[in-house]
């Protein structure tokens, strides 16, 4: 279930390319959107050069930090963001204080984004009691209030014998489970990606196979249970092979990657920037390839921000005393097109696809798409628009981005979310 | 402000290129004359301020930073993070603008974690030398080790170094590597592949798990091992009875003509056998006179232009 406030359904026309992968649409088209529903798509001879309008983009994974942290971001302000990203629907993350963990919190979040959300926005609740990996939540109720899909997100559940019983009786719910991948005893006290980078710089190495082995160990309990799962933020080449693996022997997953890793590496923490500083970390050259690999060939099917905002004085510390997190629902499309499509790694088409078709079937979201009769959730961007990052240019409360100072190609122009215009550049 | 040049740091061995640290080691040569002298302060650095800022305890750097500042006329403040506002959980950044507010020359930083001496210098305008900082590097110690092999064996180029011991947990060890290489010596790390990390051979040096690989290398350079590291749940080792059998510096495992060093503290009997500590073979007491020259040089460095150094220094002490 998703919510946000009430607001006019807009009616506009927009000229441009238009591409929605999932409709095999890529032309030149004059679309009509009347009262929030698109009403025409119509093939026009030209489009003004760099404009191209797309199926709104779906985030997965996002951290409001609402309740508990309201000074590094609230409904109101992480949704504005999602809106200048490109996005009409976000999904956050039940990491908070208190933990949604019970139907009355989750109540109060729907009630909230009801009056604030500009974006549509959708709740997870925890797998487990407080996300200590003990107990599990009441999971029937929690979807009955509106759960989109249940997470200890930022933290593993350790116990395989937990994590059993999670996907067995998440049958009741019917609905996923969204899998943080982290074995405990392997990432220790790691501070990065372990590998040249790091035995270089002397912070604690976190391998990559602390990610992958519990990979593997959720894959074998998912295709055991027969239930669905969702694999949040992969970082590691195994992980991505695991996941290839499991999908021909039938197991139903679906996985993301985020911008930063499908961007960056380890080289970035030479810096020693707390933004360079992420859960997973950052992984190697090769990893990064696997994971753009995985987004070519549908392994991994969603782009996920993991937007994790941080209060300034908690980066602006050494290295290891900062928190693990950057945000990203800002800079997400421009990032990927920067580094990704206008490099020739990545089609267009297909950063379009993972980046909103991919995660609203993983999670059972409606599906933007440009088809008359269709809801308009839409995002109109300038492909060859430059702008550089900077802190003043956020909507969001944190600035903890990892592209502070960077110039990126790309800029949304519009998005119009649930028939409604939520941004204007 | 006008354009200055940009303020020069030392936070790491990176930070260096063959010719600076030729040009320091130059100047350590020609500053150690001046101890020999029964009058060693020299004027040089008369109404400079170095501010000692050490967030982790220290005997030997402290004093030999210490003591550098002084022969050099400087003045010096020491502060440490116990009893200090650190204590009240002020922010390093805090700390360090509200330090720079005293307009030192230099700050010399010791922290437990890595890239603490980074943040200090994009705080301040003073000059940033890194004593230290968690595992990730210690430049001045590098130099001096340096400028101890330089005196013992006559040169650098070509010198083979063992480095043997916890290399994963010794930012001794990276910063060493790195200037190693930097002079044209050849680094070979000996040690349990649990203290060994991960990929460290892409800096270029090589890696050994048999002590037997030390016989045929000038330098024999042994690391503290640190007792924490056998605690529950980390097992980088069974026992250090196991790590003294297989890894500890003893007389037999020490060639003819090879020298050993430390830079301490030492535990005897552990990583290194006190009759190798206390022989003819072992520089550990040249390191600490190192210690103090290297950084005399490194101070007065900071504070004069690139390449008038040498010159100016000579003059003096003639």
């Amino acid at each position: 279930m998703l919510a946000s406030r009430n607001g006019r359904l807009d009616s506009l026309t927009v000229r441009a390319r238009v591409v929605d992968p999932g409709e095999g649409l890529d032309m030149p088209a004059s679309v009509t959107i009347e009262e929030g529903i698109v009403t025409a798509v119509d093939a026009v001879a030209s489009a003004p050069a760099g404009l191209v309008l797309a199926p709104a983009f779906v985030d997965p994974h996002v951290h409001l930090r609402t309740p508990g942290r309201e000074d590094e971001e609230t409904i109101a302000s992480g949704t504005a963001a999602a809106a200048a990203g490109g996005y009409c629907a976000i999904v956050a993350m039940p990491n908070t204080d208190p933990v949604v963990d019970t139907a009355p919190v989750l109540r109060a979040l729907v009630e909230q984004a009801l009056e604030e959300a500009v974006v549509p926005t959708g709740f997870t609740a925890a797998i487990s009691k407080g996300q200590r990996g003990e107990e599990l939540t009441e999971m029937a109720e929690l979807a009955a209030a509106g759960a989109i899909a249940f997470t200890d997100d930022g933290r593993p559940v350790a116990s395989a014998g937990l994590m059993q019983r999670a996907l067995a009786y998440s049958a009741v719910a019917d609905r996923p489970l969204a899998l943080h991948c982290e074995e405990p005893t392997l990432s220790r006290d790691g501070q990065m990606h372990e590998g040249a980078v790091s035995a270089e710089l002397g912070l604690a190495g976190w391998p990559s196979v602390a990610e992958s082995l519990m990979v593997e160990r959720d894959l074998s309990l998912a295709g055991y249970e027969r239930r669905p799962i969702h694999l949040q933020h992969l970082s590691a080449r195994a992980s991505v092979d695991a996941v290839r693996r499991a999908r021909a022997l039938g197991v139903r997953v679906s996985a993301e990657a985020t911008p930063h890793h499908l961007c960056a590496t380890d080289e970035l923490v030479r810096t020693l920037d707390a933004n360079a500083k992420m859960n997973p970390p950052l992984g190697g050259e090769d990893d990064r390839r696997a994971l753009v690999e995985g987004l070519l060939d549908g392994t991994v099917d969603c782009i996920a921000t993991d937007h994790a905002p941080h209060a300034r004085h908690e980066k602006d510390v050494p290295f290891e005393q900062a928190p693990f997190g950057v945000t990203g629902l800002e800079t997400a499309f421009a990032a990927l097109n920067t580094f990704l499509v206008r490099e020739g790694e990545v089609p267009l088409a297909v950063a379009l696809d993972r980046l909103s078709a991919g995660p609203a079937r993983a999670l059972g979201l409606p599906v933007p798409r440009i088809a008359v009769g269709e809801p308009a959730n839409v995002v109109l961007f300038d492909l060859e628009a430059e702008w550089t990052v900077s802190e003043a240019g956020f909507r969001s409360r944190s600035a903890n981005s990892w592209l502070l100072g960077q110039t990126l190609v790309g800029s949304v122009v519009k998005t119009v979310a649930a028939g409604r215009v939520v941004f204007s550049a | 402000m006008s354009a200055l040049p940009a303020t020069r740091h030392l936070l790491g061995v990176g930070d260096l290129t063959a010719g600076d640290v030729e040009r320091i080691l130059d100047t350590a040569r020609a500053l150690s004359r001046s101890l020999d002298r029964e009058v060693k302060k020299l004027p040089t650095l008369r109404g400079r301020l170095v501010l000692n800022l050490f967030y982790e305890s220290s005997t030997r750097t402290l004093a030999s930073f210490e003591l550098a500042a002084k022969r050099l006329s400087a003045d010096t403040m020491t502060l440490r993070a116990a009893g200090s506002s650190v204590d009240k959980g002020e922010s390093l950044r805090d700390t360090a603008q509200t330090l720079a507010e005293y307009e030192p020359d230099v700050i010399v930083v010791r922290h437990p974690h890595i890239g603490a001496p980074k943040l200090v210098a994009s705080a301040t305008r003073a000059h940033v030398v890194n004593a230290g900082d968690g595992k990730h590097q210690h430049p001045t110690q590098a130099l001096l080790d340096l400028f101890t092999i330089q005196e013992a064996l006559g040169h650098l180029d070509g010198v083979s170094v063992a480095i043997v011991g916890d290399v994963l947990h010794s930012r001794v060890a990276r910063s060493l590597v790195e200037a190693l290489l930097l002079v044209g010596a050849e680094p070979v790390l000996v040690g349990p592949p649990t203290l060994i990390p991960r990929g460290i051979e892409e800096l270029g040096c090589s890696v050994s798990h048999r002590i037997e690989e030390i016989v045929d290398v000038d330098v024999i350079y042994t690391l503290r091992m640190q007792s924490e590291r056998m605690e529950a749940g980390a097992a980088f080792v069974p026992s250090l009875r196991e790590y003294t059998a297989l890894y500890g510096i003893t007389p037999e495992r020490v060639r003819p003509g090879q020298v050993v060093m430390h830079p301490g503290p030492m535990n005897r009997g552990i990583e290194i056998d006190p009759r190798v500590a206390d022989s003819g073979a072992s520089l550990v007491t040249t390191q600490v006179r190192s210690g103090l020259v290297v950084r005399m040089a490194i101070l007065y460095d900071l504070l004069t232009a690139p390449g008038v150094g040498v010159a100016a220094v000579a003059l003096e002490v003639a």
